[in-house]
């Protein structure tokens, strides 16, 4: 399937933690730690669940952690989804 | 701090009923807690394959050799049974008879976290079509829908059944609203409001939306390999609470009610206080702050001191943040004394039933006086160096108790602490 | 004692209203509507009803989470919370109140909740059972459960005191009132106290439809009529109000505005249907008036549950005339203009009462213009009444059979 985006993360961000009135998703927020970010344990617990539900990945406990930045969690989830295969292999 | 004026009313206990997981009376409960038996095993209530944590601690519930009849078991949630089942075995234990005179003086106080879940939940599986549809088809709703829906039915089912029409309600404040429903019941006695009020709680959350909640945010043990053994407050190597359910209920009576008709008494609730931790809904601090002043405030309406208390009857739900932070509200409140002092978690043996639990607590704490016993934290054999009081690990110990001081904390951050004493402690 | 000793008991009065009705947010658009007679009862929009025997109710349309509640909280929260929270910063900016310059332990939350964050609830039910346990989020655990409005408000504003949550379905809210009373005589100076309601969602109005009360009637201005020959059930609401009530010596020390006080409660329940007992409504009126000391002519408005069911109806227009004689106090039900809001709405009758107290108006109650026969009740319909107005008792009843009764006074109708 399709790798994630930064967009997609934004999108992911907004349901679990909602909108921060302080903190603008638009700026360049990919290496700020979730901690940093004002998510607390449950709204980190909810961002696992909502990749968990959206993306055929199964997530380590315990992460994203406070120190996990969005980056991170794209390019961890990326190396985990299924590649792509272009073509019509059956074996 | 003064003592307690002559003449105050006070709420005293004078009948108990227990419905819990490995003891489906008051005696068979006390049994199971003095054996320091566990009664946490694989979920049998409802296919648990998927789920994170497959473990609770169950009630062998029969509901009609417990005297309900065929109506009473299709109209009421399991809730609702438990604590009718119990309000009945507490009103017979405390010999009241039935007097329509004094109904008006007789209120109803339950508590309940999570009300009728399992009716909730059964009933919408039928409605959406096993979660197919949104707009759930309104032909299939059975007409008893709307009592599960409120949870206040689980006091309308109790007060009905017994009979009282004074003040009724349900408190639910969470994993504290076994102990609120019943300090809010003793408040009532003593403005003068009611003579008796019928007081406890209930919680039947053994059911997949609830397992799933607590699975989400990883609060219950995952130990499915051992479920005897999973619930471990205080222990080093404690992974979560074991989701359990039940219900007890008393007859709370004012003091001077209930010598006049030369009724037992088990204790006399001497302080209730509860405080908000204000901090997270789910997340606690280590320093036990809020808890601490609870336990403070209740023991200064008990009029007592540190080394008053014979045991300690604690939440000890056996997450790995709870048992820090309530070790040290105890040494906060307590100071030297928190060392001294034994102090149990039944959790261990009939698990976390939410707003139950307390109640259940009460009535554990109220056998404890009455027996001079203190019930074990059982599977307890690793120490954990934050967790360094006694906990009076594996067994049950015959101790001196007179005063008990009994803790909850709950989603919301809500702090409970109850002082207990046994009757006449402070006569002159 | 459950309280220290020697300490004085308190009065209780009100500094501040919140209020989220379907006919106006914030106490000055709801009271201008109410008294022009705006409804906020209309076909239910959140979902299709078509396929319900009810269609109507009092939803509150234009509400958003933007601006109202903290964009971090409106995930881990169902739209009965985001009620509860908008309210209470409503009340504390109208009393005046910055919780950061009080003590933490002299505040306390106490709210009535009647059926939790309904519809938060049926979406993680509908998740777990069309996709699977993983599909249950990390907020459901908050979120739907009765106590999360009371501790949302808790830690949102820092208040460590004693807090609660009571249900009784729609008297839940005047025993909240009356408990923040209590926890005035011991230790709290600040009570932040009423409830709020939203279960207008599929699974919420099948579930209220069950219970049989709700008017099949599809005519918004003919649906709920309480007290009237043509009473065919009530119409369900959202929304409700949210006060705070002070200490009487804090407040007046402070030179807050003092709506009124709560001056007496009692609450009872009616025995079984098959006791061959009578109802309890009118001893809790008795009561209540017994607690406030006053008798039964110092009473100027009655605003009666008004439940739109005859029977129902019956009990309550027999339990007034009793204590104040036929036609013997003027009596309205307000709540025909949004609705009964279960956890809301006695709190939303109360600070509806207050309001009546602080102008000397009484609202009327919407639509009703055939009383049956046989109630000899003083019912304000058609226009607003002027009258002096000093003394308001508020009866709220909840289903099952409770009855709860609570007496507003205007400041300065009792003695200091």
């Amino acid at each position: 399937m399709a790798q994630l985006t930064m967009d997609d993360v934004r999108q992911i961000l907004l349901a679990s933690a909602g909108d921060d009135e302080d903190i603008d998703l638009h700026r360049a927020i990919d290496e700020v730690a979730f901690g940093d970010l004002g998510y607390d344990s449950l709204a980190l617990l909810e961002v696992q669940s909502q990749l968990q539900r959206r993306y055929p990945v199964k997530l380590p406990d315990g992460w994203p952690a406070p120190d996990t930045t969005p980056v991170e969690l794209l390019r961890h989830v990326n190396a985990l989804l299924p590649v792509e295969v272009s073509g019509a292999a059956t074996h | 701090m003064s003592a307690v004026e002559p003449g105050a009313r006070r709420a005293v206990i004078t009948g108990i009923g227990v419905m819990a997981p490995g003891g489906t009376d008051v005696k068979a409960f006390w049994q199971l807690l003095t054996a320091g038996r566990t009664a946490t095993r694989d979920i049998t209530l409802f296919d648990a394959t998927g789920f994170r944590s497959r473990i609770a601690a169950e009630c062998d519930f029969d509901p009609a050799a417990e005297g309900l009849s065929p109506q009473e078991i299709r109209r009421m949630d399991r809730a609702a049974q438990f604590a009718v089942v119990c309000a009945r075995q507490a009103i017979r234990d405390s010999g009241l008879e039935p007097d329509p005179d004094r109904a008006g003086r007789t209120g109803v106080s339950i508590g309940s976290a999570v009300g009728c879940t399992m009716g909730l939940e059964q009933e919408y599986v039928v409605l959406s079509d096993g979660g197919r549809n949104w707009l759930v088809d309104s032909s299939y709703g059975v007409p008893h829908l709307y009592g599960y829906m409120v949870p206040s039915t689980l006091a309308v089912e109790v007060a009905r059944d017994s009979g009282a029409e004074g003040p009724v309600s349900l408190t639910s404040t969470g994993c504290t609203s076994g102990l609120d429903a019943v300090g809010y019941a003793a408040r009532l006695i003593e403005e003068g409001r009611t003579d008796v009020m019928i007081a406890g709680a209930t919680d039947a959350p053994i059911s997949p939306i609830t397992v799933a909640c607590f699975d989400a945010i990883k609060a219950t043990s995952p130990n499915n390999a051992d479920p005897a053994h999973a619930s471990r407050p205080f222990d080093d190597t404690r992974d979560g609470f074991v989701l359990g359910e039940g219900a007890a209920v008393f007859v709370l009576e004012e003091r001077e009610h209930a010598a006049r008709r030369g009724a037992k008494v088990y204790a006399e609730v001497l302080g209730f206080a509860g405080r908000g931790n204000a901090y997270h809904m789910t997340g606690l601090k280590p320093d036990g702050r809020e808890m601490a002043e609870a336990i403070r405030h209740a023991m200064r309406q008990a009029a007592i001191g540190p080394g008053d208390i014979d045991y300690i009857n604690a939440h000890g739900s056996g997450t790995r943040q709870n048992d820090v932070h309530e070790t040290a509200a105890f040494k906060a409140a307590l100071g030297e004394r928190a060392y001294q002092v034994p102090v149990s978690s039944i959790k261990s043996m009939v698990g976390h039933s939410l707003g139950a639990i307390g109640s259940i607590e009460i009535a554990a704490s109220a056998l404890a006086i009455e027996h001079d016993t203190v019930p074990p934290t059982a599977n307890l054999h690793r120490r954990d160096p934050d967790c360094d009081l006694d906990y009076v690990p594996v067994e049950a110990r015959a101790h001196r108790t007179d005063v008990v001081l009994t803790v909850g904390s709950g989603f919301g951050g809500f702090q409970t602490a109850m002082v207990l004493g046994a009757p006449g402690r402070d006569a002159c | 004692m459950l309280t220290t000793a020697g300490t004085a008991p308190e009065r209780a009065v009100v500094t501040g209203l919140g209020i989220v009705a379907p006919n106006g947010l914030g106490s000055a658009d709801y009271w201008a509507a109410t008294l022009r007679g705006q409804s906020g009862i209309a076909r239910l929009s959140r979902f299709d009803p078509s396929s319900y025997p009810t269609t109507l109710g009092g939803e509150i349309a234009g509400f958003t989470t933007r601006g109202t509640v903290p964009g971090r909280i409106v995930p881990q929260t169902d739209r009965w919370t985001h009620f509860g929270l908008y309210a209470t910063e409503l009340a504390l900016t109208d009393a005046g109140v910055d919780p950061a310059d009080l003590d933490e332990y002299e505040m306390a939350v106490v709210t009535a909740s009647s059926s939790g964050g309904t519809e938060f609830g049926q979406r993680e039910i509908q998740a777990l059972w069309s996709h699977g346990p993983d599909h249950v989020g990390a907020y459901q655990s908050i979120a739907w459960f009765y106590a999360a409005t009371t501790g949302q408000i808790s830690i949102r504003h820092g208040m460590r005191g004693p807090c609660g949550v009571l249900a009784a379905e729609q008297a839940g809210g005047l025993d909240a009132l009356a408990h923040a009373r209590r926890l005035l005589g011991d230790g709290p100076r600040l009570v932040v106290s009423g409830g709020t309601d939203a279960s207008l969602c599929p699974y919420g109005l099948v579930a209220q439809q069950a219970g049989g009360r709700l008017s099949p009637v599809t005519d918004p201005a003919r649906a709920y009529l309480p007290f009237d020959r043509d009473a065919t059930g009530y119409v369900p609401g959202e929304g409700g109000a949210i006060m705070i009530v002070e200490a009487h010596t804090t407040a007046a020390a402070r030179g807050a505005r003092i709506y009124g006080e709560v001056a007496g409660h009692a609450a009872t329940f009616d025995p079984g249907p098959h006791s061959g007992r009578p109802p309890a409504l009118r001893r809790a009126v008795e009561l209540a008036l017994r607690d406030a000391a006053i008798p039964a002519e110092a009473v100027d408005v009655v605003f009666a549950d008004g439940a739109g069911v005859p029977e129902l109806d019956r009990v309550e227009a027999e339990a007034i005339e009793a204590v104040f004689g036929p036609y013997g106090v003027p009596v309205t039900v307000p709540k025909t203009l949004t609705g009964r809001l279960y956890a809301g709405g006695g709190s939303l009758d109360a600070a509806t009462a207050l309001l009546c107290l602080r102008d000397g108006v009484i609202p009327p109650t919407a639509g009703v213009d055939r009383i049956a026969a046989d109630y000899r009740l003083d019912l304000v319909t058609g226009a607003p009444r002027t009258a002096p107005v000093r003394t308001a008792l508020v009866l709220a009843r909840g289903y099952g059979g409770f009855n709860s009764a609570l007496v507003l006074r205007a400041p300065g109708s009792t003695t200091d």
